[in-house]
């Protein structure tokens, strides 16, 4: 087994260990009451009913993103459509939206307000529908660009082989092509499922009672801290134990070919008479995710420009913008720092450092937010309310939506053409510069463009962590939108889109330039 | 291009750490009154007296517990609850210090901590029975909360049991009637299918849309919608005087035992409790003011009449959100 280079090893040990300090935090309050206090408030029936919803919720949430972006995926990477760059960006528009403002604006659909907006009168959205529809409609995006770097990255050679040693299509494509998807697949579908575990916003709007019920009136009705901390452990549990399931299943074969076959573009599959239907799919599903949300935030938004002061818009744009860019890129980087080494360096114990990061992301904002409230008070006083201290927090609590695409790009890398360079006399950093990282240019844009579209619209971690004055596009549109006053919160919600999709724009295009 | 961008970041990265140097010349305010309510009222007094006032935004109960944490590390000054509740669990909890006679004699006793002395009111808001003009008529309307267990509003009543407002009206029932017959009118209701909603303006909503017909908000909410859609099919209206359905909860300010700068924040207290800034609260933000030396909004009452139809009770004995909770989790509303 080969051991990674200190300077490699030294920053991962430092983040992994950095990332299990809030967990240090949420033990101590745990066992501040005896356990015998709090066990029957545990596990009361009612906790475990909410447990259950949140699971079928979750679970149902993961099959039909999966159902919606595998073809999307393979339409937009692998067929011979037009405008494939325009359907990906709008594919990455849902998470430019906060998710109450999705939930939001498919209630105002149906029911009375329907009527009012559209004039026909559909059924009221709530309960479990309503947020499986909600919730499918936000987090696809993850699914979807995770699979589509993975098909980007797809070696039609491999394909041609098997089709050559008598494999059927079908067969060749389970056999040879699927597997290779499996990896993002996997990390797709679990920020999926941690993100249905962790949603707040959108249950609670379409009155569908999940865990997170529990955990946020504890912390924010009660004040009971200690009570909070223990439901806190309680989700953490669960995501070890699907941490533990995945790591079992992708026993992290290579999944690159080894032969001296060179890599060519994926061939483009000709849709024919099927291009129709391709179409009709690909924007009826843009209609539901982006048209429909940014039609009600229009009819919202009509009356309410007026009321924009333009300078201090600018300032908050700005404020927004560069914290959500800075973090996206150290959050990238550090994502390839762990990805790499757990890949090119296998060991259980750099595997294990890199599932950390979704640890970081499983805790609930609340309990993140307090823990470090504490750990930089009583330990490192002079980072409190600091943008260091908030781009931290930032970083580790969204660490693992950027690991999924670089990882799965890695995999697909043989690890010969480093050695390869190696041997001509690179340095290993230069090796890598040359041969490997350039074929991870669009999955890092993956990546970037996640943990930057993520941070433009928190909120929890940036109301308790930012310095004073701190002020973001999310802060203000809430602060409207909890008040009822959606004339004013809306130019809001259009301004936060058009910012994001404009970062995520510019960077998606440099895919294409480099293409 | 690239380089000048990192080195533009580093600048405002360095000015940060600086201008949380500087802060402690600065009065910090925590403020989980949203900015859009209160900005314009702090740039007046920063503006009028010269002080300059740093906010922090965000939600009362979040800041509430961001003070727990930080405890007499506080760097804040102020805490400006949105609700009574936040402001009893700060003062139970001792992170509030005593105020002096000249601010609390301003707001009448009903709207003040009456034990601990540590927060007073900057604004009310009221507990009303809101209805759907188009399927429910005023006279129609019941005298008391307690009539809503009838059989004829089966189905047809909305409530918020996870809003903090709401929560208040709880525990003021259970304070004025005691746990038992609080409990029984929670699962009478419940069993006369009233529905939950997650806070008071999706009610208002369902109240326009008819899902339901009358619904148990806040004042202010309708009178938003109202401002943006005066034919907004929904009215709103008191219970008998007195009744607990009428309760008034505040916004509230008290000064943190952390600050170093108790004299600015008297200041600030004092501008929040003048004619002009209960007058900004009035007709701007449609809340009840809790001094009489403005001229009223004519869609409110008058503060001698609020305070005679909102019921008796000591708004500090609010702060037992805990036993309200457990009664909602106890018969599943939680």
């Amino acid at each position: 087994m080969k051991k990674p280079p200190w300077y490699l090893a030294l920053p991962i040990l430092f983040v992994g260990m950095v990332i299990l300090l809030p967990l240090g935090y949420l033990l101590i309050k745990a066992f501040s009451v005896r356990p015998s206090e709090i066990i029957g408030l545990l596990f009361r029936q009612r906790n475990f009913d909410l447990l259950t919803n949140t699971l079928i919720l979750a679970m149902a949430v993961v099959l039909c993103s999966t159902l919606i972006a595998t073809p999307m995926a393979w339409l937009t990477s692998s067929s011979d459509l037009k405008f494939k760059t325009v359907f990906t960006l709008a594919g990455v528009l849902p998470l430019a939206v906060p998710a109450y403002v999705t939930a939001y604006a498919l209630l105002s659909l149906t029911g009375f307000q329907g009527q009012q907006t559209l004039g026909i009168d559909l059924p009221s959205l709530n309960g479990f529908s309503g947020s499986l529809i909600a919730l499918t409609f936000y987090t696809y995006p993850y699914l979807f660009l995770n699979l589509r770097s993975a098909m980007l990255g797809l070696n039609p050679t491999l394909l041609d082989s098997a089709r050559s040693l008598g494999y059927s299509q079908w067969s060749a494509t389970w056999h040879v092509t699927l597997p290779q998807l499996i990896p993002a697949f996997f990390s797709g579908g679990l920020l999926v499922f941690l993100h249905v575990i962790g949603d707040f916003g959108v249950v609670s709007l379409m009155r569908y009672e999940t865990f997170s019920y529990a955990i946020f009136s504890q912390y924010m009705a009660a004040f009971d801290r200690t009570y909070a901390a223990w439901l806190a452990l309680i989700v953490i549990a669960l995501t070890v134990l699907l941490l533990i399931l995945e790591f079992n299943f992708i026993k992290y074969k290579y999944y690159h070919q080894t032969g001296k076959t060179q890599s060519r573009p994926p061939r483009l599959t000709r849709l024919g008479k099927w291009k129709w239907l391709a179409y009709s799919f690909l924007i009826g599903i843009l209609f539901l995710s982006v048209v429909i949300p940014t039609f009600i935030v229009l009819f919202w938004s009509g009356r309410g420009f007026s009321a924009l002061g333009f300078i201090s818009l600018v300032e908050v744009i700005l404020q927004s913008a560069s914290v959500s860019v800075l973090t996206a890129i150290l959050s990238t980087i550090l994502a390839l720092l762990f990805t790499y080494t757990s890949i090119r360096y296998p060991s259980i114990f750099f595997r294990t450092f890199e599932r950390l990061s979704y640890i970081g992301y499983a805790m609930p904002p609340l309990a993140f937010g307090l823990a470090w409230i504490f750990l930089s008070l009583y330990g490192l006083p002079i980072i409190y309310q600091t943008f260091c201290l908030l781009i931290l927090a930032y970083m580790l609590h969204f660490l693992a939506e950027s690991i999924g695409p670089i990882r799965s790009a890695i995999l697909q890398i043989p690890i010969n053409l480093e050695e390869a360079a190696r041997s001509l006399g690179r340095s290993p950093f230069s090796a890598f510069w040359h041969t490997t990282f350039p074929l991870l240019r669009n999955s890092m844009i993956v990546s970037f463009s996640f943990i930057f579209l993520a941070i433009m619209k928190e909120l929890p971690i940036t109301i308790m962590l930012s310095p004073i004055g701190f002020d973001t596009l999310a802060l203000r549109l809430w602060s409207h939108a909890e008040e009822a006053m959606f004339v004013e919160a809306a130019p809001y919600a259009m301004v936060l889109v058009i910012v994001s999709l404009f970062f995520v724009a510019v960077v998606f295009f440099k895919e294409v330039e480099s293409d | 291009m690239k380089y000048k961008f990192w080195v533009g970041l580093s600048l405002v990265l360095i000015c940060s750490i600086f201008s949380v140097v500087q802060a402690k010349e600065e009065l910090i305010v925590y403020s989980g009154r949203s900015k859009s309510l209160v900005d314009p009222i702090i740039k007046q007094f920063e503006k009028e007296n010269g002080i300059e006032v740093q906010v922090k935004y965000g939600n009362t109960a979040q800041l509430a517990l961001t003070l727990m944490e930080e405890g007499e590390k506080s760097p804040a000054d102020v805490f400006w609850a949105q609700d009574g509740g936040a402001l009893g669990t700060i003062s139970k909890n001792g992170l509030f210090s005593q105020l002096e006679s000249d601010i609390l004699s301003v707001v009448p006793s009903k709207f003040q901590a009456a034990e601990n002395q540590d927060w007073v009111a900057t604004s009310g808001r009221a507990r009303v029975i809101a209805y759907s003009t188009k399927h429910v008529k005023v006279e129609d309307l019941p005298t008391s909360i307690f009539d809503l267990t009838d059989p004829k509003w089966n189905s047809r009543v909305g409530w918020a049991p996870r809003n903090a407002s709401f929560q208040s009206f709880i525990t003021a029932m259970r304070v004025l009637f005691g746990e038992e017959k609080t409990e029984s009118w929670l699962l009478a209701m419940k069993n006369n299918g009233t529905k939950s909603y997650p806070k008071n303006t999706p009610i208002i909503q369902a109240l326009a849309a008819g899902d339901i017909h009358v619904g148990l908000p806040n004042h202010y909410y309708l009178l938003r919608f109202k401002k943006a859609n005066s034919n907004f099919p929904v009215n709103q209206q008191f219970f008998q005087s007195q009744d607990v359905g009428n309760l008034v909860n505040v916004a509230g300010i008290g000064i943190l035992k952390s600050s170093r700068q108790a004299k600015l924040a008297k200041k600030l207290i004092h501008y929040l409790l003048s004619p002009k800034a209960q007058q900004y609260f009035s007709s701007q933000v449609f809340e009840y003011a809790v001094t009489d030396q403005i001229i009223p909004n004519q869609q409110l009452l008058s503060l001698e009449q609020l305070i005679k139809e909102s019921p008796a009770i000591d708004l500090s004995q609010l702060n037992d959100t805990e036993g309200t909770l457990k009664l909602l989790q106890k018969v599943g509303l939680l």
